[in-house]
């Protein structure tokens, strides 16, 4: 390969003058110094205790503490919910998101204005809050069964609160935002000329949708599914406030190990292995969008 | 199914208050190539949405080959179109592009398919190319794609918006040849909406001229450039030297007129309109190459008397600028032949001679393109 100043190739001349003109403008030493600070903030905040975890997981090098959490089916059981828990999450974000980032990206700009400041109010509210209100919603004697029971449809209160649909229902609300905005992002920037376009060559408005709009919308849909499903396995506050103990997830397990037990060596067994169930899926998420030939071209 | 008329009725498109389109009607014959121009806002890109379906006009009827598809969804009307911007699916490969419309129309007959989608590559010699994706494609082959893609299932009519926009000027006019070779082999009915004037009068069989909403004229290029109908058109099509002057009288093909700097101008032509009246302010509008150019004195009569104010070389012809001397706020252009040299330089008194079957007068009540 020759230098920075090599001459731009006429087949994608934006990208590459991009890339040309960063290098040509500032130094080696002004790059290092630019990104010095995230460099340590990660050192420290991020991969120091990380490694600190996983050394103590396999304190002693013994793998005492995994065998522990594979012996305990208790355990492999809360795993095997969170990955659940978070599975559905990610799909009822998907299907129900999708179509408010549709309306968003096609609406008028002042009406999708509106549609957007419902979507980042939430996100800008602490998710305390709006865990807290689904607690208020589902109790007992919460809205929901004030309302089923005065409408005569239910006899008594329900169990609501803290069961694990409570938990998937309150989730999805609060990671709905993250899913949502890459979505939007991507419809956004596609030209309504691929619509007509495909109007015109003789498909219906559905038809259209499904062969020209949402293929070309997958890229947003897999960075949305990535992050709420990321978001979801770790997920903590939620599931510790309207989840019960029969529906506990794998950031509750940890918690309690680490402030009521105080058992560190398991708490850091369970974090690596969360860890390690992250990376495998943001992986084979990857290796999905990959497969999907054409689409890396979309931008 | 390729090749059919299409008749616009009175069509109107208003937004509003905005009248994007007021009744228009054109009557398009089959395997013809029309274009729709106009400066940008003449309503011309309106016209094909409503055609193509995208806007529901506001009143009126498009009728194609008998069939009033005015209230039919886009992709039931069957007319082809090639986007500015070409809007070929990134998606898919070359081949997967040109199958689309044939996929829509659910052919069941998956050989007959391929056996389109391969003539249609052959059509535009992109046979080699099939498996790329579009973006992996020179700016003219999408063009050429979007061609194949909207001709694959043979439409009644063919829409184009500025489709060469995008391409450089050498390029732009190869393609100029190939499209309307390919619409003359193929017989299909094209409409082509573009805002270069050039480009229209090259390719099409007529021109429809468009401004504010309106059509202004519809004829053969030859028609609007010798008969333009206003000075609107006159202005817009080709070049065009305006002087204002005075209708002093206008009777049995011969008109006379004042013009600005008093000189009185008396033209014997024929099919000099009814218009404009005695007494009405007129804009004499004359071509740059039916000027004729002589020495100050050497004139003769009923000459207009002016001053060089440069001269151009541009290759096929000389221009020369030159200001009426009694009117300094009036420029005029002149194309000479570039043979031989230019018998005139800067600052030169000369005379000029109009060429009597060459003048155009309008009534002075519009404004011309700028």
């Amino acid at each position: 390969m020759s230098g920075p100043c090599e001459v731009p190739q006429p087949a994608f001349p934006r990208q590459r003058r991009s890339t040309a003109a960063s290098a040509r403008f500032y130094s080696r030493g002004v790059s290092v110094c630019l990104a010095a600070p995230l460099v340590v903030a990660l050192a420290i905040g991020f991969v120091y205790p990380v490694t600190r975890l996983v050394g103590l997981s396999f304190e002693g090098g013994s793998l005492e503490q995994h065998r522990r959490l594979v012996a305990e089916p208790l355990y492999l059981g809360v795993l095997a919910s969170t990955v659940k828990v978070a599975f559905i999450v990610t799909i009822a974000s998907l299907l129900l998101g999708f179509p408010v980032a549709y309306l968003m990206a096609r609406l008028r700009h002042g009406i999708a204005m509106v549609v957007a400041a419902c979507v980042f109010i939430p996100l800008w509210t602490s998710v305390l809050v709006r865990s807290y209100a689904w607690v208020v919603l589902l109790q007992r004697n919460g809205i929901v069964n004030t309302l089923l029971a005065d409408a005569g449809i239910t006899d008594g209160p329900l169990k609501l609160i803290y069961t694990q649909g409570a938990v998937i229902v309150a989730m999805t609300h609060v990671l709905m935002p993250f899913m949502i905005l890459p979505i939007y992002s991507t419809l956004q920037t596609l030209p309504p000329d691929y619509n007509r376009a495909a109007r015109n060559l003789g498909a219906g408005a559905f038809r259209a949708f499904i062969s020209v709009t949402l293929p070309l919308s997958l890229p947003g849909v897999f960075a949305g599914s990535v992050l709420c499903f990321v978001l979801a396995l770790g997920f903590y506050i939620t599931p510790a406030l309207v989840g019960g103990p029969g529906s506990m997830l794998m950031a509750t397990l940890i918690g309690q190990q680490t402030t009521v037990l105080l058992d560190w060596p398991f708490a850091a067994a369970l974090s690596t292995v969360l860890l390690t169930v992250t990376l495998i899926f943001v992986f084979l998420f990857r290796k999905t969008l990959s497969l999907s030939k054409g689409l890396h071209s979309v931008h | 199914m390729i090749g059919q008329y299409l008749s616009l009725v009175g069509l109107e498109k208003h937004f509003g208050s905005v009248r994007a389109v007021t009744s228009l009607s054109l009557e398009i014959g089959a395997g013809e190539f029309v274009s729709l121009v106009g400066p940008s806002g003449s309503g011309k890109t309106t016209a094909l949405n409503m055609i193509a379906g995208f806007e529901g006009p506001s009143a009126g009827k498009i009728v194609i080959g008998g069939r009033d598809v005015t209230h039919v969804a886009p992709n039931r009307r069957g007319i082809g179109m090639v986007f500015q911007k070409y809007a070929l699916f990134p998606h898919l490969t070359v081949r997967q592009n040109i199958a689309f419309p044939l996929r829509m129309q659910r052919q069941s007959n998956k050989t007959r398919m391929t056996t389109r989608v391969e003539e249609m590559l052959e059509l535009v010699q992109l046979s080699s190319f099939g498996e790329r994706y579009p973006q992996q494609l020179s700016g003219g082959q999408q063009q050429r794609v979007a061609l194949a893609r909207a001709l694959a299932f043979e439409p009644p009519v063919l829409l184009m918006d500025e489709p060469l926009g995008a391409l450089d000027k050498k390029l732009r006019e190869a393609m100029q040849f190939e499209i309307k070779s390919l619409q003359e082999r193929l017989g299909a009915t094209v409409v082509y909406v573009t805002h270069d004037q050039d480009e229209a009068l090259t390719m099409s069989d007529r021109v429809a001229v468009m401004a504010g909403g309106e059509l202004k004229q519809f004829g053969t290029p030859t028609e609007l450039y010798r008969h333009p109908n206003s000075a609107f058109v006159a202005d817009f099509i080709g070049r065009m030297n305006f002087i204002e002057g005075n209708c002093i009288e206008n009777a049995g093909g011969t008109a006379v007129v004042r013009l600005s700097d008093d000189t009185v101008l008396s033209i014997r032509a024929q099919g000099l309109p009814a218009t404009p009246k005695a007494g009405q302010t007129i804009k004499l509008a004359i071509r740059p190459e039916r000027v004729r150019v002589a020495r100050r004195g050497e004139g003769g009569s009923g000459c207009l008397a002016a001053v060089v104010q440069a001269c151009v070389f541009v290759g096929s012809v000389h221009i020369l600028v030159v200001r009426l001397e009694s009117r300094p706020d009036v420029l005029l252009q002149i194309q000479l032949p570039a043979e031989g040299g230019l018998p005139f330089q800067e600052r030169d008194a000369v005379d000029l001679l109009l060429d009597d079957g060459a003048i155009h007068l309008f009534a002075n009540t519009e404004r011309h393109a700028a």
